[in-house]
């Protein structure tokens, strides 16, 4: 058998969906959220999620060989998904400033490598991403709802977010209230995320759960369903600073959980993995989850991102590589 | 590149050897069989691949003599030493694995992520295990200081032909028989690449021989006064004529046979999970598995759903070159078994159910049939109840969890079982409830060498693997 004649079956994306995957229709969704007990109801009657099938799964997409043409592809897709990310307690106007222009021209020697998707910043700092931002496509994200815990009052978390969303912030990434979560208090996270969304106006909400301390796979996709149902824009694993952050296990339950969700509602949400990706590997292994999980209509910035810093580098290494046949130190990418 | 293309990412061949033509290994040493020769071939391309030698009953009488004479000596040393030499057997098998895998994916045609990631590993796996046991029989619960039966008599399929080589030799090996064995006619290389192996781990010579041939050299083997005992793995008419073939003489026989496993999905399983382990199930080494799941039986509140996901993970299927490391579904082995499959599956069309493939292309050589699932299927059709041995699903429902017992062990097989539900008593009930060799819980054709494998009824008898596989190779 030549090379060329690596075939495959043809993806019919939608065509299967053409009828809602579960008994659940829009109407009823509605009903979901009436009081505790029925968004219990409806969260705990989702399908399980068997850890062991599911690691299985991810570990097999992970076995994936991406080589040559859907490198560079990927590769260029990848940086374009990249919340570039400072979340220091030490960030600087200085240091922010640094990283926008690297969001802006990640290659500065390559003119045709692509931006990435936005910063990641702290509230305070949105004014000055947004400044050195201006005239480029690259969005500024802020993180709000006194992140990373997101333990404040609620008055707080909505002040903290209609203070980035009046900053400029392009995207707000909140934080659910874990400990409610865990307690069962699901409605009271339903509200929060529907008050946030509120503060934030015409602002991308992403939602993120802290999947490191959800802990469980059943919990992951009730999360999902709840941000969903409460009108998150995105799905967010992880802060960043508490282990483990995104996993490639994690990330898939979150998008087959955006997958039957458009199916059921017609509505599409994003995904975004954020923390512990870091290798041009790691992020080509998530594609390839998104791709076979999701579908293609997933892979593009406006529905997928990865949270990252130091994942940008490694891309730029490799996309280096793909070019000129060589690697290159770290010496030859800026370190912002 | 607007979609995510994935460019071919192909193994290299170069790390195989294949000669143009091979013998037999008989006393340690290849030699010329007697008879006519045949071919093997790659299924993917149906490029020759060598010429092999065909064992005549003179040449099976030689290699049964060799294995008696070399008996003698393997018996009486210690457990400890037969261990060193299967301890051996198996680190180069772990060292040489990539050529085992290349060359087990161009002779049987299944793609390499399964030779290299399953198949190998498994045999490695098993060689270490029974490795293991050899000094310990004393311990294994059939009584003390149990004694090896003799020479045994093996003929495994081409399914799986080191796994199935693996599964009977290091057994037999480490309770102090030495073997015979009859590789398929389709898939034969890499038992002659083991025999290679035996000589570089010092084998002494005659412990290990192997013959290949078609039916009448497995015949030829069976039959051999000479031989103690006969392990066969392969189709249950096959199985039949060996049992009756043997009937009445001293010889041990076990037997595994073939199998038309139900694979159960109740509404309250985790159904990504549940999808996953149904096209693993059957779609697994191009549903050329004995205890593939090849009936699915779908509990009718969520069956639409399944399907429906069903039918989106088995598009992104990827169906080619079995040496592409993104290849999930290879070449059929044979024409002829692609033949059988085509006619049970034109079968099942008329007969009324409703198939669907999902859209793919297949190469023009080779042997090649798209993943398939047929719906509307009741226990009256043929495709419910023979074994096609591709990857061919019927898709069944059922209402309560009695039904979905009785229409599983509706069936003279009973080789494997799954049951997907996240409740823990259901699980262990059904367990109690069907009477098959495997129970697969929220999994599918999961392996181990410490778990024994076998079937009830027309799936054969005797048990592989663990501390029992080690039962049909002892007094």
């Amino acid at each position: 058998m030549t090379r060329g004649s690596r075939l495959r079956c043809r993806r019919i994306w939608g065509a299967h969906y053409a009828d809602p995957v579960s008994t659940t229709t829009q109407s009823t969704l509605a009903d979901v959220t009436a009081s505790d007990a029925t968004l219990r109801r409806f969260l705990h009657g989702l399908p399980g999620v068997d850890q062991v099938g599911a690691d299985q799964r991810a570990a097999g997409l992970g076995s994936r060989s991406i080589k040559t043409s859907s490198k560079k592809w990927a590769l260029d897709l990848a940086i374009s998904m990249v919340d570039l990310t400072t979340l220091e307690g030490m960030d600087t106007p200085g240091k922010v400033r640094a990283l926008c222009s690297k969001a802006m021209r990640p290659d500065p020697a390559d003119p045709s490598c692509p931006h990435t998707a936005a910063v990641c910043v702290y509230g305070d700092m949105v004014g000055i991403a947004k400044q050195a931002l201006q005239g480029s496509p690259v969005h500024v994200a802020s993180v709000a709802t006194a992140f990373p815990s997101g333990r404040a009052s609620r008055t707080v978390r909505l002040e903290d977010t209609a203070e980035a969303a009046s900053a400029g912030a392009d995207e707000i990434d909140m934080v659910i209230d874990r400990g409610a979560f865990l307690a069962g208090r699901y409605l009271q996270v339903f509200d929060d995320i529907v008050a946030v969304k509120q503060a934030c106006g015409a602002v991308h909400l992403k939602v993120i759960f802290e999947t490191g301390e959800l802990q469980t796979y059943d919990n992951v996709r009730r999360a999902s369903w709840l941000a969903m149902l409460a009108g998150a824009h995105f799905i967010k694993t992880s802060t960043g600073k508490i282990q483990p952050a995104a996993t490639l296990p994690v990330t898939m339950v979150m998008v087959e959980a955006v997958r039957d969700f458009r199916a059921a509602t017609g509505r599409q949400v994003g995904v975004k993995p954020a923390g512990g990706i870091r290798s041009s590997k790691d992020a080509i292994t998530y594609l390839v989850m998104v791709n076979e999980t999701a579908g293609p209509d997933w892979l593009t910035p406006d529905w997928f991102r990865f949270g990252a810093s130091s994942l940008l580098n490694d891309l730029l290494m490799q996309r280096t590589k793909m070019a000129t046949g060589r690697y290159s130190g770290a010496d030859y990418f800026t370190l912002d | 590149m607007t979609t995510f293309e994935y460019a071919p990412a192909p193994e290299s061949r170069a790390i195989v050897n294949i000669l143009p033509s091979y013998g037999l290994f008989v006393d340690g040493e290849f030699v010329d069989g007697h008879g006519e020769g045949f071919k093997t071939i790659n299924p993917a391309t149906e490029e020759v691949l060598a010429e092999i030698s065909e064992a005549t009953e003179a040449d099976v009488d030689l290699a049964v003599h060799a294995a008696r004479k070399a008996f003698r000596s393997w018996s009486r040393i210690s457990g400890a030493e037969r261990g060193k030499f299967l301890f051996r057997i198996a680190r180069i098998i772990a060292e040489r694995s990539r050529e085992l895998a290349v060359l087990e994916s161009i002779d049987n045609g299944k793609p390499i992520r399964e030779s290299r990631d399953v198949d190998v590993p498994t045999v490695a796996a098993h060689f270490f295990y029974y490795a293991g046991w050899a000094d310990k029989l004393d311990h294994a619960g059939f009584g003390p200081n149990p004694k090896p039966l003799g020479v045994a008599g093996q003929v495994i399929p081409w399914n799986f032909p080191l796994l199935m080589l693996a599964w009977k030799i290091a057994p037999a090996l480490a309770c102090g028989n030495t073997v015979v064995l009859k590789p398929a006619e389709t898939t034969p290389l890499t038992a002659l690449l083991f025999a290679e192996i035996c000589q570089q781990a010092d084998l002494p010579p005659g412990v290990v021989n192997i013959v290949t041939g078609a039916g009448a050299t497995g015949r030829a083997l069976v039959a051999h006064e000479g031989v103690d005992k006969v392990a066969f793995t392969g189709s249950t008419e096959v199985g039949k004529a060996i049992a009756r073939e043997v009937a009445g003489s001293a010889k041990k026989v076990t037997l595994e046979l073939g199998g038309k496993a139900a694979n159960i999905v109740f509404d309250d399983a985790p159904l990504d999970q549940a999808v996953e382990g149904v096209v693993n199930g059957i779609f697994f080494n191009q549903g050329h598995v004995c205890c593939a799941g090849s009936r699915l039986l779908v509990q009718e509140s969520v069956a639409d759903e399944v399907l429906a996901k069903l039918k989106a993970r088995m598009s992104t299927l990827r169906v080619g070159d079995p040496l592409d490391k993104n290849t999930d579904i290879g070449a059929i082995n044979s024409a002829e078994q692609l033949a059988k499959i085509r006619a049970l599956s034109d079968i099942g069309e008329a007969e009324g159910a409703g198939r669907w493939s999902p859209a793919c292309e297949l190469p023009e050589r080779g042997f090649w049939f798209a993943p398939t699932i047929f719906t509307g299927v009741s226990q009256a059709h043929r495709i419910a109840r023979e074994e096609i041995f591709g990857p061919v699903l019927s898709v069944l429902t059922f209402r309560t969890p009695k039904e979905a017992v009785e229409k599983a062990n509706n069936t003279p097989f009973g080789l494997s079982a799954g049951v997907w539900t996240e409740k823990g008593s259901r699980i262990l009930w059904m367990a109690s409830q069907l009477r098959a060799g495997v129970v697969w819980s929220n999994t599918f054709n999961r392996f181990d060498p410490a778990s024994p494998f076998g079937g009830y009824k027309e799936s054969g008898y005797g048990r592989e693997g663990g501390r029992h596989g080690l039962e049909g190779y002892l007094q």
